[in-house]
């Protein structure tokens, strides 16, 4: 019987590709294991394996065609012996799927905020007549390395697969070219050893970016970076400092369970000694990273995946940077404040723009940086708007927005007409259920709901 | 003390029985088949995530198990399809695990890379590098603190090898003598880092010997002669004598995972493992020139084991999502 091969999926964050190249044309025998195309995924070129065997009698989606959804037919398999004149026009029906994995669960990677570009207010760090290019941050991020990387050359990029393998990510694209081998350096899995390298070498006054493959596996780590980069200026009556920078994705991807999905925003901000970075937008991150390498102190840079293939404007400057401690208004509104930073920024642009259509205006703080914190704009947006709520993908108990509620308690009290809530992950470790996850994780429509509490709508 | 560190070669003659032979080939082909319908199922997007495919290491947990008894214990890392296949999990369970489904082994809340067994004495499925094994000789101290000799089986990877806690929990372990056989999987591969960009003392089954730990190197692409020196190490293990490291080499066919564009190494070193290596046709050439069985029956075997697996991945996408409320349990005991 004939079946369709159908668009595979190779990436946890993949909906669609690119049919690159056939490796096998019509009428070729297929065995389980061999190479029938090469597909290009948001992050790569990847070969697709045949499973099943078979004679390949029609190519249905030709090479070269982009845009390909999983799980589209891309070709029909023969059982040998079996005639392709048989196949109708366009494959055969396509096999049913059963009722569980038609549930809209499957990927639930939030989609981009849809008009929030459109109401930014001006970034206040460019001067006026600026022009903006579209970039992922993905890119800003490799930008903002390759740019510190010619002016200093002190500064090199240290972690796990990022030289030759081009980062697990695909940040550090480019870099081994460009910088070679002395300066991008591919470490063994020994997060724990490369650290502390890192600060040592942050002692002897280089400015190491470590990077962690994800935030996860720097818990391997944690010692150095809290005992060893966060505390040795003090102990040190000043002598001695590290200018290091940490930097990786943080937080929840799509999927990869309970150890691969955590967002460590709260645990890196409570520390005296550093400084912690959560970019949302390509630009932040572009500028806050470059702000970051030059800082004469530790810097966690907590990055996305999910954020990495999203596209901003980015001002095309020669030496773009952007203040660490400064907050951003992203939406300008008066009947509330919404404060987030990172991802949690998704879902306050995509709530403020369905509550404005309900004749809410919400104020939209984005905090860039957790450490040193820009209260004061958040208090100074509160004072005018009264209520507040705060949003984040980490968990409730001590929180960034338990630290933002006791702020505006202490020094804005009069100000408020409502309690502060705050909005976070559930108090649960990740599951890997798709309904699960979902549930999971903070919502616009939790924040949607939250807003109307707050103003008593 | 330890003895030398040394290299075992491909076992010459078959040490195993007909039906013992026909049982590897079995267990081998049942992990093989799973991980290629997994495979499928992930680019379908019935699987999420991280999946990382067993496909070609399928000698090393199948030689290992037969030498395995009652009470011993298992504990390995993300890659543990192939572990949970071998000793005895339920594929419908593992399957459904995969898919995210309520009748999973951890209820779906685990997927891939997190699955466990109580009653196969399986303790994980751990995504984190280096972390599991200290928890495997912690599985060794149990036994020893309770006067059984029962050992603890503690796979790893080439380039979990060269995490730290690997060395503080060897030095403990010998300190101890206690009954763990480190596994180290040498697919020769960490992503796309090979052993020789991460290391400069490529054969990992010596470092060891610095603690007191006896090593062996052994080839994981013939079953037989991983059995032949899990037996070895067992005995050692078993006779109160600590620890124990087998390095043993393989290959993995696939990416590291799903998304793996695998660029470090070419399609024709690949291909070379598959046409010359490959531990199933290892055993099923011996099966046909010893005539211990027909390729009827070796087809009919096939036949049999594609009926579990298609059973199995049909379990899994039938099996629904598991309750909302099951976010919550499982959080304190
Ligand atoms: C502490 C830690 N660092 C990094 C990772 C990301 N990572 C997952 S698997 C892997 C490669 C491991 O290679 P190896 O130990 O050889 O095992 P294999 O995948 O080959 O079975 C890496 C770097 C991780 N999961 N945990
Ligand atoms: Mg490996």
């Amino acid at each position: 019987m004939a079946t369709n091969i159908l668009m595979p999926a190779l990436s946890p964050t993949m909906e669609e590709g690119t049919l690159a190249k056939w490796l096998v044309k019509e009428g070729d025998a297929v065995e389980s294991g061999m190479i029938l195309a090469e597909i290009e995924t948001d992050k790569a070129t990847m070969e697709f394996e045949a499973v099943d065997e078979g004679v390949l009698g029609k190519i249905l989606v030709a090479e070269g065609t982009e845009n390909v959804k999983v799980n589209e037919a891309i070709a029909v398999l023969l059982e040998d012996g079996e005639d392709a004149s048989a196949v109708p026009a366009g494959g055969p029906a396509p096999t049913p799927v059963s009722a569980a994995t038609a549930e809209p669960s499957a990927q639930p990677t939030p989609a981009a905020p849809p008009a929030a570009v459109a109401t930014v207010t001006p970034e206040p760090d460019v001067p006026a007549g600026t022009r903006f290019k579209q970039q992922t941050v993905r890119e800003a991020l490799r930008d903002a390395m390759a740019e510190e990387m010619r002016r200093d050359g002190d500064v090199f990029l240290m972690g796990e697969e990022v030289a030759e393998y081009q980062g697990a990510y695909k940040i550090s694209q480019g870099l081994l070219d460009e910088f070679g081998e002395k300066r991008v350096i591919d470490t063994p899995i020994t997060e724990h050893g490369f650290a502390g390298i890192g600060v040592g070498a942050a002692f002897a006054g280089l400015r190491p970016i470590v990077e962690f493959m994800t935030f996860n596996f720097a818990m391997q780590a944690i010692d150095q970076i809290i005992n060893s980069a966060a505390k040795t200026l003090y102990m040190s009556g000043g002598q001695m400092g590290s200018p290091i920078v940490f930097r990786g994705p943080n937080g929840a991807a799509a999927r990869v369970g309970a150890q691969h999905s955590q967002d460590y925003a709260a645990w890196y901000a409570q520390i005296p000694g550093l400084k912690v970075i959560q970019p949302y937008s390509a630009a932040d991150a572009k500028g806050l990273l470059k702000s970051a390498i030059r800082d004469n102190n530790p810097v966690i840079c907590l990055e996305n995946e999910i954020l990495y293939g999203k596209s901003f404007e980015v001002p095309e400057l020669d030496d773009f940077t952007v203040p660490l401690g400064k907050a951003k208004i992203w939406r300008e509104g008066t009947d509330l404040t919404i404060v987030s930073f990172g991802i949690g920024m998704t879902y306050a642009l995509e709530a403020a723009e369905a509550l404005a259509s309900e004749g809410i205006s919400a104020e939209v703080v984005d905090l860039r940086s957790l450490r040193p914190m820009d209260t004061q704009t958040v208090i100074n947006s509160v004072m005018k708007t009264n209520r507040c709520i705060t949003v984040e993908e980490g968990w409730p108990v001590c929180s960034i927005g338990n630290h933002i509620s006791a702020v505006l308690m202490q020094q804005a009290f009069d100000y408020l007409d409502a309690p502060v809530i705050n909005l976070t992950g559930k108090d649960v470790p990740m599951p890997y259920a798709a309904n699960l996850e979902k549930l999971a994780l903070v919502t616009t429509a939790e924040v949607i709901e939250a807003a109307k509490a707050v103003t008593y709508r | 003390m330890a003895t030398a560190p040394k290299r075992s070669t491909r076992a010459k003659k078959p040490n195993a029985s007909k039906e013992e032979l026909i049982e590897f080939y079995r267990e081998m082909l049942l992990i093989r088949r799973f991980e290629e319908k997994a495979g499928q199922l992930y680019g379908m997007g019935l699987i999420g995530g991280f999946c990382h495919l067993y496909i070609g290491q399928e000698a090393v947990v199948v030689g290992l198990e037969a030498s395995t008894k009652d009470g011993d214990q298992r504990i390995t890392t993300y890659r543990d399809h192939g572990h949970m296949l071998a000793c005895g999990m339920d594929p419908k369970g593992v399957m459904a695990e995969l898919t995210g489904r309520k009748d999973g082994l951890s209820k779906g809340k685990g997927g891939s890379m997190h699955m466990f067994s109580k009653e196969k004495e399986f303790y994980g499925g751990h995504g984190i590098v280096g972390a599991n094994v200290p928890l495997g000789a912690g599985l060794a101290f149990a036994n020893k603190y309770r006067g059984n000799d029962n050992v603890a089986f503690t796979y790893f990877g080439d380039g979990a090898a060269n995490q730290g806690q690997v060395y503080e929990t060897y030095n403990m372990a010998e300190l101890w003598m206690l009954p763990v056989i480190f596994v180290i999987e040498n697919n020769q591969y960490a992503m796309g880092t090979s052993t020789k960009r991460s290391t400069k003392s490529p054969s990992l089954y010596v470092r060891g010997e610095a603690y007191g730990i006896p090593g062996e190197q052994v080839d994981g692409m013939d079953v037989l002669a991983v059995k032949a020196a899990g037996q070895k190490a067992v005995d050692h293990c078993r006779a109160g004598k600590g620890p124990y490291i087998l390095e043993v080499m393989t290959y993995r066919y696939r990416g590291h995972s799903m998304s793996d564009p695998a660029k470090y190494r070419t399609r024709e070193e690949v291909q070379k493992v598959r046409d010359e290596r490959d531990p199933i046709n290892h055993v099923r050439d011996i099966l046909l020139t010893g005539k211990h069985a027909t390729e009827e029956d070796l087809k009919a075997l096939d036949k049999e084991i594609k009926g579990i697996v298609n059973e199995a991945a049909q379990f899994a996408q039938d099996s629904p999502e598991p309750a909302l409320e099951e976010l919550y349990t499982d959080i304190y005991a």
